[in-house]
């Protein structure tokens, strides 16, 4: 349990020793008042800063580590520093050691990731440097290793920088565990977060509490006012569609008269379209590269560079810069497509202008008509200062298995004793003791129902205290560490000119779905290039470049995010506003139309209208619980709407509405939205589908039921792999209660099914349904029909789409002839 | 049942939606690389713990196609335990299981990489099984003219708008064909992996398994 520190001990001050105070002068640097507050806070078990996007957080963070180090430390480990990104490890270790070497310190500054060599890291086990820069999962792994007691024995400090981002994923909750055990190696540990501006300050406190001890919050000066609006331009914004090609010419234009530009986008596919159109118009021949996750490392570092260097005049990307080091110059950021979530739009917008108390300049560039007062609702939302976000949930069980078999690779361990240490992490504090030993049975036995692998249990018990059976599988367990989980992509690799070999150049990845797509000569966009499929070799795509008109586009796993809740009602309370003068002319009209013709959606009701179109029957659903959400709305209605009879025949969903076609209309929507009957549907649903069958995946592999499955391993076959489509079937079949089978649908549920937003939507409509019949397709409908991402209603369909195409395969291939009718095989041989 | 009907050395077979082969004019049911008792190899050998319930899936699977086509002779084609201490160790309830099928049929099992040797169960334990000009075994081999094996767990993927769907499926040329695995936590290897391609030549086909057994030119790529 982790315990205050006594009054005394926190009231004491660190200060900053004059020769680094002298230092910081002739750098010309003021130290900011928030950073003089992190040294006043210094001796806190916890604290949390939160700053604004270049406000000097990390230096904040490590000031007191330089004042308590002093001149001539004495050896050992003081201060972990632990980043989601190895690249900011890197940097921060530049920058810290400038001070430290011109000031002439005994420090010893090193990072630790996945990149560092072996030689390298075995050093630093056995003799740590004073300040070590890591990542979470290179942090867990270190606490696998039996001399971890040793190695983290005297450490006082550990930095969490963007704990923001952390925050919202596993690999934040599999920090905050590790933190708990190291909190028990080194009771002094203290810990400070560094956090990016969020809606929810005392959430990060509480994630980052060494529980029931409270977190001390510092919040630095916002800055000023960002410089934001939208982007004009000459032409209007389609009606569908999300990739802005229509605003290339005004976007060039910003590109020219700033000396840096960010281009954000919400996927990798978006980036790539774009980029490639904004080449084919960049007659100017602006310098401009692009940068997303799905890009080669050797791509990525080479575009970085230029960055770096001022070579370039703009980036394309996405996500995969939304952390990371400070650009110096960039002075615009230019977000395509509506942000979705105010609080994502706000960081990005700090990417601009890295100088503190400088205003930060932002365009954004609505995809669409509908994506106009989208914008301009996340407008409203910046300049009041609205940040949004989803509640953070419990932290997920499928990590905390990892955690206990971690554990179990350092050495053997008492349960009660684990207990009282994981309930000190934030992610874990409300944890039941029931739930923990559920996960503790499914880590020892499997926690089947029928039949435990007596002798084979992975974790037995020896006077009390848990170990590993077979002390060989911590190694395994190393392996399999992290929360991490890789979608299964192939390298794309443009083809040697001399020999096969797979040694061209590499240009990123692409799924191995999309992959088995391709037959030769398909083109494809990836990297803003255009290549052409030549073969697969060894698990990597061949490729050489090749002009082409119609390239496709590669699909990517990537996150679609769906619009915050916040912003959804922002939305919906513009459309009752009497006119539009904010608005653009063509807009305003519309949105008039729509009023004349039938309803706006409103907050505290739903809409939905009803019209024939094409000889078929049309439901729209005005339901605004974003993507996800309206995606699993239209799965459960057409469910319902089958049996009914109203022979639907499919669905496309956007973040605001759902349009369902089918033979019939629908006439009486109300009990379709009982929220008991979606309900039921959905436990229906779930349980065979591809959602479920994915997040079990990542979750088995989590948990350490399945190998993860490394790339060298899939070249070579070597290893046994299990469909983890078919283990989750046996379980539903012969074990429906497993512990897996509960994580699965925990998670599915807040992921990509999202059922909490619709829940949230039967609350606020309560069952106020306005059902309006039509003759023809309303204004604000209309663009539904221009949406790609149409789902059809299946039923034996997958069997019929199968005997059409073998039917069509036969045909092309004049097989019944050659080989198949008995006439020819009759003929003996 | 499903089944797709094809001839094979100037007999009629039917390659069966849940992967087994039936020669009705012999009686004669095929199944291949059943793999009993895989879970407990696996958590033996690699220390995982996977869902321990593929044998009685297994079997019930047997179980459902042996209703359904009451054969004579049941050929099991090798592979049948996933190795002989995972068959010396099936539960009481399995081993019964196995032994009630079994009864009141011939029954043959071929010897398969995974279970070389005898098995202390009945039935006969052969290297290679003939009838007419049928040469049942379970790894193809060179110079057969109608052969039937298994142990490469054939499967084919097949794009269908915009998706890929990739199922076990039976391999066949004019002399050879590869049956596709039954055992329920069986990978497969992809018809289009090199051995297959030069097992079967350029005029094979494929039929892919499931609720409705569809004959598909054998891709040779993906």
């Amino acid at each position: 349990m982790c315990l205050g520190r006594s009054p005394a001990i926190s009231r004491s001050v660190t200060r900053l020793p004059p020769y680094l105070t002298h230092w910081f002068d002739d750098q010309g640097w003021r130290i900011h008042p928030h950073q003089h507050a992190m040294l006043e806070a210094a001796q806190a078990q916890s604290g949390l800063l939160i700053a604004p996007t270049g406000g000097g957080k990390t230096m904040a963070g490590f000031l007191p580590t330089l004042a308590e180090l002093g001149r001539k430390p004495t050896p050992g480990l003081h201060t972990l520093y632990v980043s989601p990104l190895k690249a900011l490890a890197a940097d921060i270790k530049r920058n810290l050691r400038r001070p430290v070497e011109e000031i002439g310190l005994d420090i010893r500054i090193e990072d630790r990731t996945g990149d560092t060599s072996y030689t390298q890291k075995r050093r630093q086990r056995a003799d740590p440097p004073h300040i070590l820069l890591t990542t979470p999962e290179s942090l867990a792994l270190l606490l696998t290793y039996e001399d971890a007691p040793r190695i983290f024995a005297g450490v006082q400090r550990v930095v969490l920088d963007e704990i923001h981002a952390l925050a919202e994923s596993k690999r934040g909750d599999q920090l905050m565990l590790a933190l708990s055990r190291l909190q028990s190696l080194a009771p002094d540990l203290r810990r400070v977060g560094l956090s990016a501006t969020v809606e929810d300050p005392q959430a990060i406190a509480s994630f980052l509490a060494c529980h029931p001890a409270p977190t001390q919050i510092i919040h630095a000066d916002p800055g000023p006012e960002p410089n934001i609006r939208m982007l004009e331009t000459e032409e209007a914004p389609p009606w569908s569609g999300g990739g802005g090609k229509y605003a290339i010419p005004a976007v060039l234009e910003q590109v020219r008269t700033h000396d840096t530009t960010l281009i954000f986008h919400n996927t990798r596919a978006q980036a790539e379209i774009f980029f490639h159109h904004l080449w084919l118009a960049n007659d100017a021949q602006l310098p401009i590269g692009i940068h997303h996750g799905a890009l080669a490392k050797e791509q990525r570092q080479k575009v970085e560079q230029a960055m770096v260097d001022g070579s370039l005049k703009a980036i394309v990307c996405t996500g995969s810069l939304d952390l990371g080091i400070d650009w110096g110059d960039v002075d615009l950021v230019i977000q395509i497509g509506a942000p979705k979530n105010v609080k994502r739009l706000v960081q990005r917008i700090g990417r601009a202008n890295h100088r503190y108390n400088a205003p930060s300049k932002a365009l954004l560039v609505p995809a669409n008509r509908f994506e106009i007062v989208e914008c301009k609702a996340a407008l409203d939302a910046v300049r009041d200062y609205d940040l949004d976000g989803e509640p953070k949930s419990p932290g997920p069980r499928d990590v905390l298995c990892q955690h206990i078999l971690n554990c179990a690779a350092a050495g053997p361990f008492e349960a009660d004793a684990l207990y009282t240490e994981i309930i000190t992490a934030g992610p874990y504090h409300a944890l039941t003791r029931a739930e923990f030993d559920d996960c503790l049975s499914y880590c020892a036995t499997g926690g089947y129902a029928l039949r435990a692998y007596d002798r084979y249990q992975r974790l037995i018990q020896r006077d009390g205290r848990y170990q590993l059976r077979d002390p060989r599988a911590a190694a395994q367990i190393r392996m399999n560490l992290g929360t991490i989980i890789d979608t299964e992509t192939l390298k794309v690799r443009l083809k040697a000119r001399r020999g096969p070999g797979s040694g061209g150049t590499p240009l990123g990845e692409i799924e191995e779905g999309f992959a088995a797509t391709l037959s030769q000569g398909d083109t494809f966009l990836i990297g803003g290039q255009i290549v052409r499929y030549e073969g697969l070799n060894e698990m990597t795509v061949q490729v050489t470049r090749s002009p082409s008109d119609k390239p496709r586009i590669a699909t990517f796993m990537g996150t679609k995010f769906a619009t915050s809740t916040q912003l959804s009602d922002r939305i919906l309370r513009i459309f009752q506003q009497d006119s539009w003068p904010d608005l653009p002319a063509h807009t305003a009209e519309w949105l008039a139309l729509q009023r004349e013709r039938s309803k706006l959606p409103e907050p505290g009701r739903l809409l939905i209208e009803s019209f024939p179109r094409d000889g078929r029957s049309n439901t729209v659903i005005y339901g605004f619980a974003g993507r996800n959400a309206m995606q699993t709305l239209g799965l459960l209605l057409t469910q319902r709407m089958e049996e009914q009879g109203l022979a639907p025949l499919g669905f496309v969903a956007t973040d605001y509405a759902t349009l369902i076609w089918g033979l019939e209309p629908l006439t009486d929507p109300a009990p379709l939205f009982d929220l008991e009957n979606l309900r039921a549907g959905l436990e229906l649903w779930l349980a065979g589908n591809a959602v479920m069958k994915r997040t079990f995946r990542n979750s088995a592999i989590i948990a350490g039921l399945i190998d993860r499955m490394t790339r060298g391993a899939r070249k070579s076959g070597r290893q046994a792999t299990f469909s983890s489509d078919i283990l989750y079937d046996t379980l539903r079949k012969y074990d429906p209660d497993h512990l897996m089978l509960a994580i699965t649908r925990e998670e599915a549920m807040k992921g990509l099914v999202d059922f909490g937003r619709i829940e949230e939507m039967a609350r606020r409509t309560q069952g106020r349904i306005d059902l309006i019949e039509l003759d023809r397709v309303t204004p604000l409908a209309a663009p539904l029909f221009l949406e790609a991402g149409r789902v059809p209603v299946k039923g034996l369909a997958e069997e019929r789409l199968l005997a059409e195409e073998a039917a069509r395969l036969f045909e092309d291939a004049d097989l019944p002839d050659k080989i198949v009718t008995p006439r020819r095989w009759a003929v003996p041989f | 049942m499903n089944f797709y009907t094809f001839e094979f050395a100037g007999q009629t077979l039917h390659a069966l939606g849940s992967g087994a082969l039936y020669w009705p004019a012999e009686g004669v049911l095929c199944v291949s690389d059943l793999h009993l008792g895989k879970s407990e190899r696996v958590a033996r050998r690699s220390r995982q713990l996977l869902p321990p319930y593929e044998t009685r899936d297994t079997l019930q699977r047997l179980d459902d196609v042996i209703a359904a086509t009451a054969p004579r002779n049941v050929i099991c084609l090798g592979d049948s335990f996933d190795d002989l201490e995972a068959g010396q160790s099936l539960p009481e309830d399995e081993r019964l299981w196995l032994i009630r099928l079994m009864a009141g049929r011939r029954w043959v099992w071929i010897e398969g990489n995974h279970d070389p040797g005898p098995l202390d169960f009945g039935g006969t334990h052969l290297g290679s099984w003939q009838r007419q000009r049928l040469l049942f075994r379970h790894i193809a081999g060179s110079g057969a003219e109608a052969e039937v094996s298994g142990h490469y767990h054939p499967k084919v993927s097949l794009p269908l708008r915009g998706r890929m769907l990739t199922r076990p499926s039976f391999l066949v040329s004019r002399s050879r064909v590869i049956m596709p695995a039954f055992g329920t936590y069986t990978g497969g290897l992809r018809s289009s992996a090199p051995i297959l391609q030069q097992l079967m030549g350029p005029d094979a086909y494929a039929i892919m398994t499931g609720p409705a057994p569809q004959p598909v030119s054998m891709p040779v790529a993906g």
